[in-house]
């Protein structure tokens, strides 16, 4: 299934790579000696029905779970297996959940200002205080995800597709070298569905991208490279239309 | 909405943007320059005049406000329900008892001049080392936040690193403070067992029971209470304060935002239990006894009902929950003491039905109607906006 989106890689350009993982709760095997890299700058989609292992994987990428066996390998030479939540975050992996998990309690402005690179520390947080730079760019943020006019508003008082929205405007704020992003329209209007595709692919051209996604059209319009999981390990890789022709996929995913 | 930049200072500027917290400082301050007055100036007959046992009594509540408030901290903007906070009020208490004890003298009723009464009781011969130095109210004073802290800082760090939320760390702390319970009840413990440390005589060369001391004592909690609260304030409105709110509602989401939330809570925790010593040891001196039931876990989730009503998450609702419950609870303990314990727990059941938000929450929301949250996080971004 060669394709023009296969091309040669060296393995300097591999930003993440998911060697050999394996992880069984209570037996039942989540993931299954799942394996495959993602390049520096790509934007890649992740599909495959429910009980695939796509959230285990989010997981286990990003500290969450402990993988039985296997390594992440983050930028070739940091093993992500052995880090913590906190870690792995300050590495420069960012995560947004397939729920939209905002502070609900507290203003656009401020989950905005939360997620910004910084210090993290405890001890410096007493006495932070806004800089100017960093005002300007929560304010190009807001501007970027269409919340500008609600950044005193908690965030609660969104509606659901804005909340997806201000939780990509974290990771933007966060600007993590890689983003994984988990089922990004799920619950949105085909019109927020296309904007959020957009806002992906321009979050593409500067970080590198990893979306589970189960909508088919809005896969379609990433444009991307598709990985296909199976009962835990890939199943099929390639361009879109491609795997839409893989026999093993239209039997297992597509259901026919 | 581009939050203004205002140019005064911090406290000023708190009390610009927050009713609630100028009505508070307010009140305070008043309150602990009033009631002395009223107390020393007037003379006892008029109408005007609050004896001396009134004053002690308010002092009492005052010490209990401020341990109201180092719960609101951690329960209210941090989600750590502790179950356990009487054990830090009862420990800065028994500091400060140490100190009053070794203040007695010879003037005890077996009139050793180094050994309390309840050690010359148990054929003592000399002071446990532990109690050396406590006859150095520097000492004591240090001991009233360093000991409170540095179990609070044991405790946290196991119990946040191993990620022990919820319901699970209410059930240690409550461990905790029935451990100590346990302990303090042992003569040989060596703090006065069952019945702990009594009958004090002087604080810094003055009659303790003198009006001018309870006076000062009360003028004392007063200023605590204020400065505990301008304290929690300013955590509440820092940017670490934001981060114990995000902590409160999605631990996790912080996490992944590269926080170390266990740091956080460790930090918050120590201090909210610094406060607690605070207050016991300003208690001791006012009642006049410290004894193991202090660290009862009942006294600790009395505690939590004091929050709870007054208004979790407003720290001024931590303040005046503690003196209404504990005003209702000295006249109904006078007036009908058998149905005290139902009062108070059906207090709590109804507050968790119908005020969630507590007496504060309640009132907030009928004075500004549905606009109370855009309110108070328009104060939260200004804040940050400085």
């Amino acid at each position: 299934m060669s394709t023009p989106l296969d091309a040669d890689i060296s393995p300097g350009d591999t930003i993440l790579y998911v060697d050999g993982v394996s992880v069984s709760f209570d037996g039942f095997k989540a993931l299954n000696g799942l394996s495959f890299y993602v390049t520096a700058g790509e934007l890649r989609a992740v599909i495959g029905p429910n009980g695939a292992g796509k959230t285990t994987m989010m997981d286990v990428i990003t500290g969450k779970t402990k993988p039985d066996e296997g390594q992440v390998l983050f930028k070739t030479h940091t093993d992500l297996t052995r880090l913590d939540e906190t870690r792995i975050a300050n590495l420069g992996i960012g995560r947004k959940f397939q729920k939209p998990t905002v502070f609900e309690n507290l203003s656009v402005f401020d989950n905005l200002e939360l997620a910004q690179a910084g210090d993290r520390r405890a001890s410096m947080a007493l006495f932070a205080r806004v800089s100017a730079d960093q005002r300007q760019r929560i304010s190009e943020t807001s501007e970027l995800i269409g919340l500008a006019a609600m950044s005193g508003l908690p965030a609660g008082e969104l509606s659901h597709g804005q909340k997806q929205w201000l939780e990509i405007g974290m990771l933007l704020m966060q600007d993590p070298e890689l983003l994984l992003v988990d089922e990004p329209a799920a619950g949105m209007t085909d019109a927020e569905t296309a904007l959020t595709a957009e806002m992906l692919k321009n979050i593409a051209q500067t970080h590198s991208v990893v979306v589970v996604e189960h909508d088919m059209e809005f896969v379609r319009a990433l444009e991307s490279r598709v990985t296909v999981l199976h009962e835990g390990s890939v199943l099929a890789e390639g361009s879109l239309d491609a795997i839409q022709r893989n026999e093993r996929v239209i039997e297992v995913y597509l259901g026919r | 909405m581009t939050p203004v930049n205002v140019t005064v200072g911090p406290v000023t500027a708190l009390i610009l943007r927050d009713r609630g917290a100028a009505t508070m400082i307010v009140i305070l301050l008043v309150a602990a320059i009033l009631v002395p007055a009223l107390n020393l100036l007037v003379p006892p007959g008029s109408f005007f005049y609050i004896p001396s046992y009134v004053v002690s009594l308010l002092g009492k509540y005052l010490c209990f406000a401020l341990l109201a408030l180092s719960v609101d901290l951690i329960w209210g903007f941090c989600g750590i329900l502790s179950l356990g906070h009487g054990a830090f009020f009862a420990l800065g208490g028994y500091a400060m008892g140490m100190y009053l004890m070794r203040q007695v003298g010879d003037r005890g009723v077996y009139g050793n001049p180094t050994l309390p009464d309840f050690m010359v009781f148990l054929n003592w011969h000399e002071l446990p080392w532990y109690w050396s130095g406590f006859d150095n109210f520097t000492f004591a004073a240090l001991m009233v936040v360093a000991v409170p802290g540095l179990l609070a800082f044991v405790f946290g760090w196991f119990a946040f690193r191993s990620r022990v939320t919820g319901v699970y760390l209410s059930i240690i702390s409550q461990a905790m403070t029935f451990a100590l319970l346990l302990a303090f009840f042992r003569n040989d413990m060596g703090f006065g067992g069952n019945n702990g440390l009594t009958d004090f005589k002087d604080i810094l060369g003055f009659d303790v029971k003198s009006d001018v001391v309870r006076a000062a004592l009360y003028f004392s909690s007063a200023l605590a209470v204020l400065a505990g609260y301008l304290l929690c304030r300013f955590i509440v409105a820092s940017r670490f304060g934001r981060v114990l709110v995000a902590i409160r509602d999605a631990e996790t989401r912080t996490r992944f935002l590269g926080y170390r939330v266990e740091h956080y809570k460790l930090l918050v925790f120590v201090v909210s239990a610094i406060l607690a010593g605070i207050a016991g040891s300003l208690y001791v001196p006012q009642v006049g006894i410290i004894n193991p039931s202090e660290f009862s876990p009942a006294n600790s989730i009395e505690i939590v009902i004091w929050v709870a009503v007054g208004g979790r998450g407003y720290l001024h609702g931590a303040i005046l929950g503690a003196i209404i419950v504990n005003y209702a609870k000295t006249y109904f303990t006078g007036a009908l003491p058998e149905i005290w314990l139902f009062m108070l727990g059906g207090l709590f059941i109804a507050t968790t039905l119908f005020l969630p938000k507590g007496i504060v929450g309640f009132m907030t929301k009928i004075r500004i109607p549905d606009r109370s949250n855009t309110t108070r996080s328009n104060a939260i971004s200004e804040t940050a906006g400085k």
